[in-house]
């Protein structure tokens, strides 16, 4: 499904991927993990080219990623995201966020849009949200409606960036139910995350990411068990230590 | 106090009623002539600022919002040719650019007879702009100059032309700072859903745009407005210019000053309130 | 040329403007480069001028003179010439940081008093010249000067008015702020022109000039004190709390404390309004005061020079614009080593 193979990108004088390689089948679930600044969210933006990388190639769903604005575009509509600031748009209702893609992008008519909208919306148990502006919901019912609103679209693949990470304690086991349910139905999916308990339950690999390179990558158990590098180790031990 | 009586100046609004006695060289709406009353006369000089300022308006928006987009474009050409008008623009006066287009006219331009026409129809000359339009036909020459069609004086064209250009590199700023103020995460999230850049834009950061461009847009609105008076040095005949010659004829300075106050003020606190208005129930929490 | 594809042909729409700015440019830069340079008639001779297609900068060659000192004397040209030198030096060497002491305010009071005797003389054996004969550059630099560095206390009073706890002190401060924001600029030098000598006793006259200078200080305090207060705004509310709790007076706690962040913060909308008060000077040629545009256009109404306006007023702009942009590249810059 996601081919890259010795992907590298700067920023600036900064280089933060390192010679990365990394394979992503169809229905893998993929937890990246590691400490801040060392690349995991550059890495999964790389596959909707909401950045690009210098070096080597990005291949999603056979299509590799160049400066070619119709491959990006096509690559774009079959992926998903959903960011750490959930990005719903303001101005618009819930609905009207959900079908703007839809109707703009895959031309479905309204109609049809908002009937797949309102599936969408159950599946994330917010159905009666559907006429509310994002601001008069709570962070979770945000970031919820932002995984519908990716929904929306039917992605071959899912990235998530952080998405639990700006939500209030309480709210953060609503987005990980959603996202565990979207797993056990065989979305391919790619998560940067913190929350090691998700990592454990859904994951098929953990990849855990330091300075720019993948240092370790394996099945959660071993990773969680049994990690092999001292990095990881001492990752883990931050993480779970408390 | 003596002096007042001495120069009879603040002698009462009468003077109103009285005949004016001077013609005026183009009315937007209203007809006139030297027989009527100097309020009347007043009344024109203020539908003639009204006229070139909402004519002047909507071309300055239209025209600002483009250089401004085009400041944001990608395109390397287009952004630099809009960053180097507004910079021009802005550096200078106001007056310098109404005089250079009102010379541009009626300097530059050639008579009637040779007059340029970029579009069937439409001729440039140094009597004035002539197009067709629906009520008065096609403008066709006769002799030494157009008859029929719509006209725009040189006076008008140029303080048209002036106003809008010159308000243009403001909005175009105002417009640019609107946009940049969405959020990046706004458009990546755009992006990520399959929007073009173009769709992206339009359907998502325009209109969240256009809620931190509207209060400044209608600040220069006014200030366009206000800018009309400079009308009188290139002898378009707006209220200040009619203000001024009324007061020049009758000697009535002080009620001719408070007159044209009185007007502008009553348009800059319309369109305060206005402001006030859109910013309690339109502009989002 | 990959750079040439991304920001030049990234699309068709962006290949469609960039035909276009080309063909615009193909068509609008060598004809202007003909007129101004290569057709151009740099004689001082309107025949010559007449007879060629090009500008006639012969006109700025032969009124240079008037242009820059209006009806001065035309012997004494010297004194206007290094009263303006001296006058754009002073902005110069306050403009640069290191010189930022209390001893600035000296070395203007000094620099204006020079620029005082050079102007009108009477003294030193310099023969007298009164302020009606000034005119040009020296004008309008000079009431730049003067109607900024007497506006800008006079604003920062306003805006502390404007939020002040006192309701008739408050509303004489909005009343007159949004009075004068809210009229044009030309009824204000009108009102000055007109107005200001009937409210003297008879016989005390007020010299033009003064008048002009007072309606740019009423007009410049206004505006000037809106942006104060969007300084005053903008600090956090802790700082006042603070300041409060010093249990300062208000003068020491305003002083010390809050105006010096309110100003800080409002510098660059603050170079902006200084940089449009020194366009507005423009406008006093409407009442018949001769700034450098007045000069420029007066020149022209000679005879013999008449219908060259657009290279006139092309070389105004010039002017203006140096003078504009060196400003705004200035306030950048102060912005960014803030």
């Amino acid at each position: 499904m996601i081919e890259m193979i010795r992907v590298s990108k700067w920023f600036g004088p900064f280089q933060v991927l390192k010679d990365v390689d990394l394979s992503v089948a169809r229905g893998e679930k993929v937890v990246v993990c590691g400490p801040s600044g060392s690349g995991k969210s550059t890495l999964i933006r790389l596959v909707n080219r909401l950045e690009e990388h210098q070096s080597g190639k990005v291949i999603v769903d056979g299509v590799e990623l160049t400066d070619d604005v119709k491959k990006i575009d096509a690559v774009r509509r079959e992926v998903g995201m959903v960011f750490q600031s959930f990005n719903l748009f303001p101005h618009l209702t819930v609905l009207e966020n959900l079908t703007l893609a839809p109707i703009w992008v895959r031309r479905v008519a309204k109609k049809e849009a908002e009937e797949t909208a309102m599936h969408f919306l159950a599946r994330v148990r917010i159905p009666e949200q559907a006429h509310k502006y994002p601001s008069q919901l709570s962070g979770g019912q945000q970031q919820r409606v932002a995984i519908a609103r990716a929904l929306c679209m039917r992605p071959k693949l899912m990235l998530f960036d952080e998405p639990t990470s700006a939500l209030d304690p309480e709210m953060i086991k609503e987005v990980l139910d959603v996202m565990v349910e979207l797993a056990r139905e065989g979305m391919t999916m790619i998560v940067v995350t913190h929350e090691m308990g998700f990592a454990r339950t859904v994951a098929d690999r953990v990849v855990f990411m330091d300075d720019g390179r993948i240092v370790e990558a394996a099945p959660p158990a071993q990773f969680f068990d049994a990690p092999k590098t001292d990095r990881a180790k001492l990752f883990l031990s931050q993480v779970l230590g408390h | 106090m003596a002096n007042l009586e001495e120069r009879r100046i603040a002698s009462g609004f009468g003077f109103l009623g009285r005949e004016a006695g001077f013609e005026i060289g183009e009315t937007a709406f209203m007809r006139y002539n030297a027989s009527d009353t100097y309020l009347r006369a007043l009344v024109v000089g203020l539908t003639n600022t009204l006229a070139v300022a909402l004519v002047g308006v909507v071309v300055a928006t239209i025209l600002g919002t483009a250089i401004g987009l085009s400041r944001l474009s990608r395109n390397f050409l287009l952004r630099n040719a809009a960053a180097a008008y507004v910079e021009f623009m802005r550096n200078v006066p106001l007056l310098v650019q109404l005089f250079f287009w009102y010379a541009v006219i009626t300097e530059g331009m050639p008579g009637p007879r040779e007059a340029l026409s970029p579009l069937p129809g439409v001729f440039i000359s140094n009597r004035g702009i002539f197009f067709p339009s629906l009520f008065s036909g096609v403008p066709e020459l006769q002799g030494f100059n157009f008859v029929g069609g719509t006209a725009l004086t040189p006076e008008f064209a140029a303080l048209l032309t002036g106003l809008a250009t010159y308000t243009a590199a403001f909005i175009a700023e105002i417009v640019r700072a609107g946009v940049l103020a969405v959020h990046r995460g706004q458009t990546e999230a755009a992006h990520a859903l399959g929007l073009s850049r173009a769709q992206t834009t339009r359907l998502v950061v325009l209109p969240q745009a256009l809620r931190v461009i509207i209060p400044p847009l209608t600040s220069q609105y006014l200030n366009l407005t206000k800018n009309s008076s400079l009308a009188v040095a290139i002898g378009y005949p707006d209220l200040v210019s009619i203000a001024n010659t009324t007061m020049n004829q009758t000697g009535q300075a002080i009620e001719g000053i408070a007159v044209i106050m009185a007007v502008y003020l009553t348009i800059s606190l319309s369109i305060s309130a206005f402001m006030n208005w859109y910013n309690a129930h339109v502009a989002f929490k | 040329m990959r750079w040439a594809r991304e920001n030049l042909f990234g699309g068709w729409l962006s290949t469609i403007f960039t035909l276009l700015l080309l063909l615009l440019l193909w068509k609008a830069i060598p004809p202007f480069i003909d007129w101004a340079f290569l057709d151009a008639v740099w004689q001082p001779d309107p025949k010559v001028c007449r007879a060629s297609e090009g500008a006639c900068w012969g006109f700025i060659a032969e009124k240079h003179r008037f242009i820059l000192f209006g009806t001065y004397p035309y012997d004494l040209h010297w004194r206007p010439a290094a009263a303006t030198v001296l006058l754009i030096g002073l902005w110069i060497f306050s403009a640069i940081p290191l010189f930022w002491r209390w001893w600035l305010t000296l070395v203007w009071l000094a620099g204006l008093m020079a620029i005082g005797i050079l102007m009108w003389g009477g003294v030193f054996g310099m023969p007298y010249v009164e302020n009606e004969r000034w005119g040009g550059l020296i004008l309008t630099l000079l009431l730049t000067t003067f109607g900024l560095a007497i506006a800008f206390p006079l604003s920062i009073l306003l805006a502390l008015g404007r939020r002040s706890d006192m309701p008739i002190i408050r509303a004489l401060c909005v009343g007159y702020i949004e009075l004068i924001r809210g009229v044009p600029l030309i009824s204000l030098l009108f009102m000055a022109s007109v107005m200001l000598p009937l409210f003297l006793p008879s016989g005390v006259t007020i010299d033009k000039l003064l008048r002009a200078q007072i309606a740019m200080i009423l007009f410049a305090a206004a505006y000037l004190a809106e942006v104060v207060r969007g300084g005053l705004q903008a600090i956090p509310k802790g700082q006042y709390d603070a300041a409060h709790a010093l249990a300062l007076p208000f003068w020491r706690r305003t002083g010390l404390i809050i105006l010096p962040q309110a100003l800080r913060i409002s510098v660059p909308p603050l170079m902006n309004t200084f940089i449009a008060f020194f366009k507005d000077t423009s406008l006093v040629l409407i009442i018949g005061l001769f700034d450098l545009l007045s000069t420029i256009k007066i020149a022209l109404n000679e005879p013999a020079w008449n219908g060259f306006g657009v290279e006139a007023y092309v070389f105004a702009s010039l002017v203006y614009f140096v003078f504009c942009f060196s400003m705004s590249r200035y306030s950048r810059r102060l912005e960014h080593q803030r």
